[in-house]
């Protein structure tokens, strides 16, 4: 197995964001990503009216680093660390999704319907997309945290808002998974 | 300058975790609430107990930080219901958008495009949160 170049198995990338985890946490920082979206709010001047954004957002400056690293770190994995092939999906996923006139499962890593540049022409998949964002930007910044800062960080911290939130997350993922997602898209 | 340095190269290790371990690909994310693959739960799963032995070792220990500081980990705040509301509204969005806001910025780099839509909305949506945030319920 070639972990430059394949994709990883679960047992390589559980213990590569616990080191994410470990370094962050031994550079005096916290692992959570979506603080970047109020940092960005609040440098764009949105404390002049709220105080939720008021404050100085300077000293998160670090976090907009790790953002941006973040993005590098995707355009060497996909473009250069990669040999192109993809984890199996299962079976039934890729018939399910087929179904739903969305290909490409097992074999691209993001469905071309949604995230190809085509997409951007579509206007029911840029309200979709619109969608999909408005609420992770709310509902992180409500619950105080992602799936880094939450369900990483705050349960690795045995804290209980942490579990309440992960709940959470399963409860609106499986809602739009299972319920709403077959009907709009 | 250094500190810096370190921000940026954590961040790559993030990106390429992301992509490599699949985390941030909206197939996995539609394929772990279908119940249908351990990947993701495997994931998350180790993650979480390789965090909790690092996390008690730094309580425990009074472990120091690469700059010489003793660590502090600042808990969560005690609030149940913008836990449980805000994690239902964001856990409908990662559904639907396949990404939580650390992968949005790593498949920006990859090159998807769309996610630029999912970003400036997802800021729409943290300044549509702070608007909000005196009228609802935590």
């Amino acid at each position: 197995m070639n972990l430059l170049l394949e994709p990883w198995p679960w047992y390589i990338g559980g213990p590569a964001i616990a080191a994410v985890l470990f370094l962050l946490l031994f550079s005096e920082k916290r692992f959570g990503m979506s603080s970047n979206l109020k940092t960005m709010c609040s440098m764009a001047g949105a404390g002049k009216n709220i105080p939720f954004f008021a404050g100085d957002w300077k000293a998160n400056r670090w976090g907009l680093v790790v953002a941006l690293g973040a993005a590098t770190g995707g355009f060497m994995a996909s473009n250069i660390m990669t040999d192109g092939s993809i984890g199996s999906i299962h079976e039934d996923v890729v018939n399910n999704l087929n179904q739903m006139g969305i290909t490409g499962a097992g074999v691209d890593f993001m469905p071309q319907a949604l995230f190809g540049i085509e997409a951007l022409t579509e206007p029911k998949v840029l309200v979709l997309l619109a969608l999909g964002g408005f609420l992770i930007g709310f509902g992180t910044r409500y619950a105080g945290g992602c799936t880094s800062g939450h369900a990483i960080s705050g349960l690795s911290d045995l804290q209980w808002p942490s579990l309440v939130a992960v709940i959470g997350f399963f409860i609106g993922g499986l809602l739009m998974n299972q319920l709403i997602l077959p009907y709009i898209i | 300058m250094k500190r810096t340095a370190l921000y940026f190269s954590i961040g790559i290790l993030f990106g390429i975790t992301m992509i490599k371990s699949e985390v941030a690909s909206w197939f996995r994310i539609y394929e772990m609430f279908q119940f249908k693959s351990f990947h993701m739960y495997g994931i998350i799963g180790t993650a979480v107990a390789l965090g909790i032995v690092l996390t008690q070792m730094i309580k425990r220990n009074k472990l120091r930080s690469f700059f010489g500081k003793e660590i502090q980990i600042a808990p969560k705040p005690k609030l149940v219901k913008a836990s449980l509301y805000g994690g239902i509204i964001f856990g409908l969005g990662w559904a639907l958008a396949g990404a939580c806001p650390g992968p949005i910025y790593t498949l920006i780099g990859a090159g998807y495009l769309p996610l630029l839509v999912v970003f400036v909305f997802a800021l729409l949506g943290t300044y549509c949160y702070g608007l909000l945030k005196p009228r609802l319920p935590h």
